[in-house]
């Protein structure tokens, strides 16, 4: 029964007319669930904050899972994006009169916080591992003093009142469309490159890849894809502040990276996906909300003994989950392995190790 | 005319000499083996020419352009393979993308074909595909595609590492010690793969070894290096018998 089951999903996966469907099923929804309401507006901000986590754990995967590197500059860039982008939005684009400038602000988020990959991307020639997560580091710390620095844009203050432009099929597009830019990154010459890399960076050299060029595009794209997340960001939040975009903000990327497994699209959007909700669903009222169906009886105490004191265990829970998947599955829920959809046809041969039954005879985690 | 002319090239590491006053000239077609001992400075020879070191005195010069102060990877470009004394594949990687990685510089299509996977893309990555197959079928790997570089057996991973060589459709060939832990059963193989390979690709090829019935059996002239200086030069009858090779190899012969 259940092999049967296995084998018409299978097939269903086969089906090329699949991926098209979701996608028009999804940005369907994307529109008719903020008009008519179908879920509560707090449900909908949830779905928006998965969605931007989504494109940050994928991007940073590029760098860290697929390259092997080790990147701490993540909230950097989408400091750059978000600040970026909110200046366009609130000081030069007339956005009063024209509302879909803002996919044009997002997108020159991006394409700042691109530049500043590339620069980033300079280090990454000479220095590898251990040396480039301290260099990325420092490029997080010069560009969360620079804004504190900047009174123009608020300094440590921030900037309040931004208008909320991010909306429901804008976060559902920008999702799709990078990880889909990223998924086909992967699957062309320069991924193959950047996979490469992460393997043996010599004889790849001495193989004619050009790992040069290699890193500065996915350190490019990464980055760019950290922009636009940003900006979606600042225009959920409607307020900005260096301080959002600190070392923790690049942390919590980095579970839903390493929760996720390297090296892997499918995994960091789980990752991604079980991080937002799990941390939303530990809050105390959302917890009390979700149990609310319980006779009194079992609610009552519950809730007085153990959910009200949620706030104070929801960041030792979090870090503990961590832990224990570190402990007993180190590559992540889905190390270096693929969902089959993702994987373009021509390459599914080459990627047969990506294969979920296989276990691994040599538990080589040897690297990672 | 000459395909790789090496002049006067020498290298130092930090005031150590590792090979100096190094002359080599290969032409088209060439089978050429290097032998030394130990720390002789053979591989030194290869990392120089493949652009891994940067020569500190001399010139190489390969078809016409100058090799020295060029990058690994443009120097892997002009159609110089090589494979490496301890087996370095991509371990994590499969077997066809290990061949197929090593087209790199042969794919034509922009960075942003390669995102949206538009224009040139479908074409050739299909042509990178069925080449790489090509190849994985020349080394009878081509029912081992999928599998993960790292399990393949010893003898099957030198093998792929040829491929992967010749997967940049090399004119010169770099062997280093393509026979290293290969039983004489094994060696007899190898000899006719590379004799084959030769006139089937229309190689040229240089070669690192030990094994001496290698060597002896398919290299038409022997360089001999001891401590970065070239010892002798010729056919492998004249390399056997050299005194100075002799000595090289078993110590300072007494006269009697």
């Amino acid at each position: 029964m259940i092999v049967m089951l296995r084998e018409q999903w299978d097939l269903l996966l086969e089906k090329p007319w699949l991926v098209p469907v979701l996608l028009v099923i999804g940005f369907g929804l994307a529109f008719v669930i903020p008009e008519y309401n179908l879920l509560s507006v707090y449900v909908q901000l949830i779905l928006m904050y998965v969605g931007i986590n989504i494109i940050l754990a994928v991007s940073l995967n590029l760098v860290n899972g697929f390259m092997g590197e080790f990147s701490l500059a993540h909230a950097g860039f989408m400091a750059v994006g978000a600040y970026t982008s909110v200046l366009l939005t609130m000081k030069v684009l007339p956005m009063s009169d024209f509302p879909l400038l803002f996919p044009c602000a997002v997108f020159a988020g991006g394409l700042v916080a691109a530049f500043l990959g590339m620069i980033v991307a300079i280090p990454s020639f000479k220095v590898r591992g251990d040396y480039l997560a301290i260099i990325t580091l420092a490029f997080l710390m010069i560009v969360k003093s620079m804004i504190e620095n900047i009174d123009f844009i608020g300094g440590p203050r921030g900037i309040s009142g931004i208008m909320k432009f991010t909306t429901l099929p804008w976060v559902f597009f920008w999702t799709v469309a990078l990880v889909w830019m990223i998924r086909n990154f992967i699957y062309s010459k320069y991924g193959r490159g950047v996979l490469s890399i992460r393997e043996d960076e010599i004889a790849s050299d001495l193989m004619s890849v050009n790992t040069k060029q290699v890193k500065l595009f996915a350190f490019m794209l990464s980055s760019f894809c950290a922009g636009i997340a940003g900006a979606l960001f600042a225009h959920l939040l409607q307020f900005i502040s260096p301080r959002i975009f600190d070392i923790t903000k690049s942390t919590d990327i980095l579970i839903m990276v390493y929760l996720g497994g390297i090296a892997s699209i499918g995994g960091s959007i789980l990752g991604a996906t079980l991080f937002t909700v799990l941390l939303e669903l530990l809050r105390p009222s959302t917890m009390a909300a979700l149990l609310s169906w319980l006779p009194s009886l079992i609610f009552d105490p519950l809730n007085e003994h153990f959910i009200s004191h949620l706030g104070v265990w929801r960041m030792v829970i979090m870090p503990l989950a961590l832990i224990l998947v570190m402990l007993y599955c180190p590559r992540g829920m889905m190390g270096l392995r693929e969902f089959r959809g993702f994987i373009p046809r021509r390459d599914r041969e080459a990627h047969h190790y990506i294969n979920p039954q296989e276990k691994d005879p040599h538990g080589a985690i040897d690297r990672h | 005319m000459a395909l790789l002319t090496a002049t006067k090239v020498g290298h130092h590491f930090d005031g150590l000499c590792a090979v100096a006053d190094f002359n080599l000239e290969l032409h088209y077609g060439d089978l050429m083996g290097v032998i030394g001992p130990n720390g002789a400075g053979k591989t030194t020879v290869f990392n120089l020419i493949t652009g891994v070191y940067r020569a500190t005195e001399g010139s190489i010069c390969f078809k016409g352009t100058e090799l020295v102060g060029k990058k690994p990877n443009q120097i892997a470009a002009l159609h110089i393979g090589r494979t490496f004394q301890n087996i370095r594949l991509f371990r994590d990687l499969s077997v066809l993308d290990n061949v197929r990685i090593a087209h790199h510089a042969q794919i034509n299509y922009t960075p942003l074909e390669g995102l949206l996977h538009l224009g040139r893309y479908r074409r050739e990555e299909q042509r990178v595909i069925d080449n790489s197959r090509l190849l994985l079928a020349i080394f009878k790997l081509e029912h081992l595609a999928g599998e993960t570089a790292k399990n393949l057996p010893y003898g099957l991973q030198r093998r792929l590492e040829i491929a992967r060589a010749l997967a940049i459709s090399p004119e010169l060939l770099l062997l280093d010690e393509p026979a290293a832990g290969m039983n004489p059963n094994e060696i007899d193989q190898l000899m006719d793969l590379i004799q084959w390979i030769r006139q089937e690709f229309k190689l040229t090829i240089l070669l690192i070894e030990h094994q001496m019935k290698l060597v002896m059996g398919i290299c038409e002239r022997i360089k001999v290096l001891d401590f970065g200086v070239t010892l002798a030069e010729g056919p492998p009858k004249m390399i056997q018998n050299h005194p100075k090779v002799l000595e090289a190899y078993l110590g300072e012969i007494p006269d009697v």
